[in-house]
């Protein structure tokens, strides 16, 4: 079969920041109706070109033709209305106003000047029920989950006569049954002979949704393959530039642990998680499994002092303590790496060296700063041991990719070198190479005697890291499972399903 | 620094338009023993608006805004003028004024930092209070003193200097030292730019911004007595009248967001030295005085604009247009396996 003609080319496009090539003679072609998938580690360039494509920045080199006609968009707007939409990985959307308004924000349907609100809603509705939606529209957007938010944001991308639709890590807050319900879409969108390029770092899900993929590599074109013909392997091997060692179950045997040092018994709080007990050892890594908010994170955040308990009591090294705050937590060497980085981890506006020292220097109050040189010495060391590019401890960490966020963020608390590291998905929306980085570093801490909660999305990852799973569903602790042979991911979500102590 | 820039460029643009209007508007004279001199008279006459600006500073880069600092200023001038008048020591006099205005801004910081009031409703509490209070301590009066040593404060002169001259710099001074050599300042940005990630990052926000608060007004209290002292008198109703909003403006002109995060104390400074030098120049270029808040307003919102990266783009055309079309990339560099 020919392939049709190309709906949009990008040929040879360069684009340099201050200091870095960001884009290098870079190709990409997207042809009506299909799937393509863009792929890269972080700081590949998958966001610049992005980025360029839809006017947010000028292009240094190269030209972009869409539709047959060179183009140059000066702002998204621009490119919005030439049929290029794009959804961003945190939705950008207002969850106060209501889904309709959300859809049609910018360019309310008008009838003399004033809004046309009856029509409004109708085409709302029309919109939606092409992706299979059924809403009350004039709900307020909050009303609904991250997923159908997910949802109207395309809704309004795909109103403007798309032939174009970017999805930028659209699947990295949505659990399976929702991106099962996105892909529905995305097919339907196909069929429609819509181009879509999918941006994501779930190497499962480009294979299910994915006709064809771009690969780039630091800022250069690797090449364009047929999804169908190009093994997961080998995939990842082009996109880290290296063969990938085997991943081998980093925790095989279970170990014998030394004295409990966190111990929770009936700990609990009305409305997110029902009491639970959880004994962490030394040097042990527990995995939390369970689905999106099934109550993984308010343990984590129960443990850390972030909520307070309602019920229930902590013990650190045997010791009741009371953990009301952050501080106090911290102040039994307690650390929290929160899911969500960017409301709950950085500081956008500071420094990468200044995020990292944060949590040093709130323990120590602020007539007593951290010497400069100590702080360069502590920053050097993490950003040279965790990889975090590009290693300049005096740029915002604004400006750095999502991978190396997080990072930053593992840097900060690695520095207070707790003995009880709590990390909430450390590994989403980031790409395979910082992953395995990520997964080594936690079997690293665990064997120096640090106790690691591992929380993630991912079963086979909980499974590769933890000496026990502990099993959540619906907000309560169904079961504790000893990581040994016989648990598989299968046997994992069994429990989840069954929600019971079988098994 | 690169981000002063602009406020350099318009305070040195104001200073020589001065010298068109004024001859000798740069020369500075020694007079009995004191220096004279129109720079003398802006940093003179601007101390009392630098002062507040600094701690406005702190207060907007923690993500708030104190309007009560006007009232601040009033009431420490009355409650300072009323010990005097009534033959209390000098430095009981300074000692309680101040002691009040921490307390007003600790005030203010627990309504904020615990009560959980948005801080503008919660200082314009005692921005419209506080004028209420000042009048109370008066007694609706105009206090006037008659006291060598407290005119010494606002009219004084050291070491051939004006007094409040020095007072700013060793307040500017403090103020530097703990943000930029202790760690207030790194805090202070933290809690600004992302509170519910700094609260999880082990830092106690509410003992910070009840600080800062408190040092805004303890900077008004101080402001507030060098103004009385200048006039040897207390008014309630017109002492720092509206100087919360120059205050602002200096913070902002000096490159400060108002939603918080990163500070400068330099660029504050040059801030409220432009508004204190644009005063100046209004009286000198001899505009009418019905329209002086009108040329005010027109040249603050000149600054603004040409402080603004977008707005200098659009009109100077600096920024390249869509870059030239390059050499064609070589055909078909992608192996497409289609």
């Amino acid at each position: 079969m020919p392939p049709p003609a190309p709906i949009l080319r990008m040929s040879g496009i360069g684009k340099q920041f201050p200091g870095v090539k960001a884009l290098d003679g870079v190709d990409l072609r997207l042809l009506p109706g299909e799937v393509h998938a863009l792929m890269g580690e972080n700081g590949a360039g998958k966001s610049t070109l992005i980025k360029v494509l839809t006017g947010v920045h000028p292009i240094d080199a190269g030209t972009i033709e869409l539709d047959g006609r060179a183009v140059a968009f000066t702002s998204p707007l621009e490119a919005q209305q030439a049929g290029i939409s794009t959804v961003y990985q945190e939705v950008n959307l207002c969850t106060n106003l209501s889904v309709a308004e959300n859809i049609f924000v910018g360019r309310e349907p008008r009838r003399r000047g004033r809004i046309d609100w009856p029509r409004m809603r109708a085409r709302a509705v029309e919109l939606l029920a092409r992706l299979d939606l059924r809403l009350d529209v004039s709900a307020p957007l909050s009303a609904y989950s991250l997923a159908v938010q997910q949802m109207v944001a395309i809704a309004r991308a795909i109103d403007i006569d798309a032939k174009v639709l970017i999805l930028d890590e659209p699947t990295s807050s949505l659990d399976a049954g929702e991106v099962e319900q996105l892909f529905q879409v995305m097919r339907n969108l196909k069929e429609e002979g819509i181009a879509i390029l999918f941006v994501s770092h779930f190497l499962d899900q480009v294979y299910e949704i994915s006709d064809r993929m771009t690969i780039l590599r630091n800022g250069r074109l690797v090449g364009e393959y047929l999804t169908r013909e190009l093994p997961q392997v080998e995939l990842v091997a082009k996109m880290i530039g290296q063969e990938l060692a085997a991943l081998e179950k980093l925790h095989g045997e279970a170990k014998e642990f030394g004295s409990p040092l966190v111990e929770a018994r009936g700990l609990g709080r009305a409305g997110a998680i029902e009491p639970f007990s959880l004994t962490i050892h030394e040097g042990e890594v527990v995995g939390l499994a369970g689905l999106l908010g099934s109550g993984r994170t308010e343990i984590a955040r129960l443990l850390f002092g972030a909520d307070h308990a309602g019920t229930g009591e902590v013990a650190v090294g045997g010791t009741p303590v009371s953990l009301r705050t952050p501080r106090a937590a911290m102040n039994h060497k307690i650390a929290f790496c929160s899911e969500n980085r960017k409301s709950d981890g950085l500081i956008p506006d500071l420094t990468v060296r200044e995020n990292i020292v944060l949590a040093l220097q709130a323990t120590r109050g602020w007539t007593r700063p951290v010497p400069r040189e100590q702080q360069d010495e502590l920053v050097g060391r993490y950003v040279a041991a965790l990889k975090i590019n590009p290693a300049d401890p005096e740029r915002l960490v604004r400006d750095l990719s999502g991978g190396n966020q997080q990072k930053v963020v593992l840097a900060r608390w690695l520095i207070l070198e707790p003995r009880l590291l709590i990390l909430d998905e450390p590994t989403r929306g980031i790409d395979v190479g910082a992953k395995t980085e990520i997964q080594r570093l936690v079997t690293q801490l665990s064997d120096g005697g640090m106790a690691v909660l591992f929380i993630s999305a991912e079963l086979e990852e909980v499974l590769r890291l933890s000496h026990k799973v502990e099993v959540l569903r619906d907000r309560r602790l169904v079961a504790e499972l000893p990581n040994d042979d016989d648990l598989t991911s299968d046997v994992l979500m069994e429990t989840i399903a069954s929600g019971g102590r079988a098994s | 620094m690169k981000r002063l820039l602009w406020p350099v460029v318009v305070l040195l643009l104001l200073l020589v338009v001065n010298l068109v209007f004024t001859q000798n508007f740069f020369s500075i004279q020694m007079r009995d023993g004191h220096l004279y001199g129109s720079l003398i008279d802006i940093l003179r006459f601007g101390a009392p608006l630098i002062l507040v600006s600094l701690g406005m500073t702190l207060v907007i880069a923690t993500g708030g805004i104190d309007l009560s600092v006007g009232s601040v200023v009033a009431i420490a001038g009355a409650l300072a003028c009323l010990q005097i008048s009534e033959d209390a020591s000098l430095f009981t006099a300074v000692a309680l004024a101040l002691a009040l205005s921490v307390l007003l801004g600790a005030w203010n910081g627990v309504l904020v930092a615990v009560v959980g009031i948005q801080p503008i409703i919660a200082t314009l509490i005692l921005m419209v209070a506080g004028r209420g209070l000042a009048q109370l301590i008066t007694d609706g009066q105009i206090i006037t003193v008659n006291s060598a040593s407290y005119k010494v404060i606002g009219g004084g002169y050291w070491l051939t200097v004006p007094f409040s001259i020095i007072l700013v710099l060793v307040v500017l001074a403090i103020t530097a030292f703990l943000t930029r050599r202790l760690a207030l300042g790194l805090l202070i940005e933290s809690v600004g730019g992302n509170a519910e990630a700094s609260r999880l990052a082990g830092i106690r926000s509410r003992g910070i911004i009840i600080m800062v608060y408190a040092f805004a007004a303890l900077c008004a209290g101080v402001a507030g007595l060098m103004i009385s002292s200048n006039v040897s008198s207390a008014d309630g109703n017109n002492a720092g009248l509206w100087i919360e909003l120059d205050a602002i403006l200096a913070v902002v002109i000096g490159g400060t967001s108002l939603s918080g995060g990163r500070f400068s104390l330099g660029g504050t400074v040059l801030g409220a030295l432009i508004i204190q030098t644009l005063t100046t120049t209004i009286y000198s270029i001899g505009v009418p005085p019905e329209t002086t808040l009108l040329f005010k307003a027109l040249v603050v919102t000149a600054v603004c604009l040409i402080q603004s990266a977008s707005f200098r783009a659009k009109v100077f055309g600096r920024r390249g247009r869509a870059a030239p079309p390059s050499p064609a990339a070589p055909e078909e560099k992608v192996r497409v396996t289609a």
